[in-house]
């Protein structure tokens, strides 16, 4: 056993964030979890919300909500205002060219499955191919299913290598003349991989093909700029990044956006109804049908003010050195193998310990505290490129602390001791 | 002949074969027992000359096992299975198989349900009577809403295959022996 002051002088961590005055903003991190100080490493599947959003949504309830649009007092314009100011604020974060190109949905699995209703049913037909990669999560995979079954159309699968990382020899031969859409994740849930996304939009763009980006597990952790990427869409949710459940992300160039049909009818959707003929709304507000969660967008509002006061940068250089030390220290754990080990990596560590069930590690470490995720994390083709079942996954935040790196090492060591 | 004990206030009752146990926590789960049956799993393999078999299957956590067996007249003659599972699901199908086995039809279905209710929490094994015997060492699941799946699905995969269903699975509120109720 590696003692980790050991592994903490390999690793000598920079620095890049005051962890503990972080920390101090997020409540629910001083729980305890039977007996012992939580260490939540469940970042991937949702974060947890500082004290500063939850203030934003109580604000709101407490003094600001009404329903958005065409009113004329004086709350619904105060809501209204402030949910169009949360729209600004998310289209500065991840640089569109304008506010109308943000399209709030209930989160990224939503926009997904916007973009297969509104643009896939639309656009793509029978004998067309859609270009998807081995590392999807099930919410980038089945919509397109679905869409290839109603239209007779055909889903293609970027291969991966041992290490989890694409390859894009193989990609770029994936293209030919029925190709429609290409539909990739930015950072892989399941084993942390960061794609070259830009290269492969290029790629995909030099044969006229769009591509839809599932930035779920990238916009918490990394500065994402549209613009620079050149995707067509980008998707993301509100939860993963510090905010509220419930919400979340489509950005689309507005061209597509603007020949896309509507995913849902209803109210707000539309310019004007009759029996004969009914004339839809402009973008953004024609895929915003019905009421929206007001709250939850302006509470993602209110999230992007935060983790800018904070920094991206150094958001992604803290959960850098989180990943490195863990890695390191893993490497050190006899009988344990780190799934994914992409030269460019997010903060996840997905892992598995030889003779013993994830779910049973998982109970463990959960014993001690902390949470991680154990199963097949929605990515069954992942699991099965690996001839695994599953993995236990462990996932950093900017809140995250090596303490609880040693805290996850020493549970995996109670692991071992029960089941040896 | 009842193969269980009626419940009486007779001291040699209250005495075995059900001693009253506090409820367990989830630090008690794993167990020594259940260890020992996830290392050593009795009764593994399929049956070459099974009359009924079942498929097993949690999608939530990838538990999967194959359940066979072979009825003598009315009793569970032989019973085997096999498959991929945590170590809850595995010493759970394993002690299940133990305990089957000799067993009529109607006191297996009987069995299947009280560990269905032990591990839901509706079965207290400690004041409620019971034939459960050692099989109450999984009464600790009741406090772990995400296992208590594990350790049912051998049960569920039992009920399955004795009314010759070829593949049940636990995903979703449907629960196969609450439906057959």
């Amino acid at each position: 056993m590696t003692s980790s002051s050991s592994v903490l002088q390999a690793v000598r961590p920079s620095g890049a964030l005051d962890v503990e005055s972080i920390r101090a903003d997020f409540p629910i991190l001083k729980l305890k979890v039977n007996g012992k100080p939580l260490a939540y490493l469940d970042n991937a599947a949702s974060s947890q919300m500082p004290q500063q959003v939850i203030d934003r949504l109580v604000r709101y309830q407490t003094a600001e909500h009404a329903n958005i649009h065409r009113g004329v007092h004086y709350l619904s314009e105060t809501a209204t205002a402030a949910y169009e100011g949360a729209r600004g604020k998310i289209q500065r974060f991840i640089n569109a060219r304008e506010a109308r190109e943000i399209i709030y949905t209930r989160g990224t699995t939503d926009s997904i499955n916007l973009v297969m209703h509104g643009y896939g049913r639309a656009f793509i037909g029978v004998g067309d191919e859609i270009i998807v990669s081995q590392l999807e999560h099930h919410s980038n995979i089945v919509p397109w299913q679905m869409l290839c079954e109603e239209k007779g159309a055909k889903l293609r699968v970027i291969p991966c290598n041992d290490a989890g990382e694409l390859l894009l020899e193989d990609y770029r031969k994936l293209f030919n003349s029925h190709t429609r859409l290409v539909a990739i994740t930015h950072v892989s849930n399941a084993l942390g991989t960061i794609n070259p996304v830009k290269t492969m939009i290029a790629t995909a763009h030099e044969q006229g093909v769009p591509v839809l980006v599932d930035g779920a597990q990238a916009i918490p952790h990394m500065k994402v700029d549209v613009q620079d990427l050149d995707c067509d869409f980008y998707a993301f949710s509100a939860h993963k990044m510090c905010g509220p459940t419930g919400i979340g992300i489509l950005y689309g160039k507005a061209a597509l956006l603007e020949k896309m049909k509507p995913f849902e009818g209803g109210g707000d959707m539309i310019l004007s109804v009759t029996f004969d003929k009914t004339t839809y709304n402009v973008i953004p507000h024609k895929f915003e049908a019905g009421t929206p969660p007001i709250a939850a967008a302006i509470g993602l509002g209110a999230t992007i003010d935060y983790l800018e006061s904070v920094g991206m940068d150094r958001i992604a250089a803290h959960e850098h050195d989180l990943t490195v030390y863990a890695t390191e220290a893993f490497r050190q754990l006899k009988d344990v193998r780190i799934v994914g080990t992409a030269r460019d990596k997010a903060g996840v560590l997905s892992f598995t310990v030889k003779g013993v069930h994830p779910h049973d590690v998982g109970t463990i470490l959960n014993e001690e505290g902390v949470a991680v995720r154990t199963g097949h994390h929605c990515a069954q083709p992942v699991m099965q490129r690996f001839g695994i079942p599953a993995t236990a996954r462990a996932s950093f935040y900017l809140y995250n602390t090596m303490p609880e790196v040693d805290a996850l090492v020493a549970a995996i060591h109670k692991v071992q001791k029960i089941f040896g | 002949m009842r193969w269980w004990r009626p419940f009486t206030k007779s001291r040699k009752f209250s005495a075995e074969p059900h001693p009253i146990e506090p409820a367990m926590d989830s630090k008690n789960l794993y167990q020594e027992v259940i260890l020992d049956h996830n290392k050593k799993p009795r009764n593994w393999g399929k049956l070459a000359d099974a009359s009924h078999q079942a498929e097993g299957l949690n999608p939530l956590c990838g538990d999967h096992i194959w359940l066979s067996l072979k009825l003598d007249g009315d009793k569970v003659g032989s019973i085997a299975f096999e498959g991929e599972s945590c170590a809850i699901c595995k010493a759970s199908s394993s002690m299940m198989t133990t305990n089957v086995k000799g067993k009529s039809v109607q006191e297996a279905e009987e069995l299947i349900r009280e560990f269905r209710d032990m591990a839901t929490g509706q079965l207290d094994t400690g004041s409620q009577l019971h034939h459960l015997g050692r099989l109450s060492v999984f009464a600790g699941v009741r406090d772990l809403p995400s296992r208590v799946k594990c350790a049912i699905l051998p049960w569920h995969t039992l009920h399955a295959a004795l009314n010759s269903e070829a593949t049940i699975s636990t995903e979703g509120d449907r629960d196969p022996v609450e439906t057959e109720r």
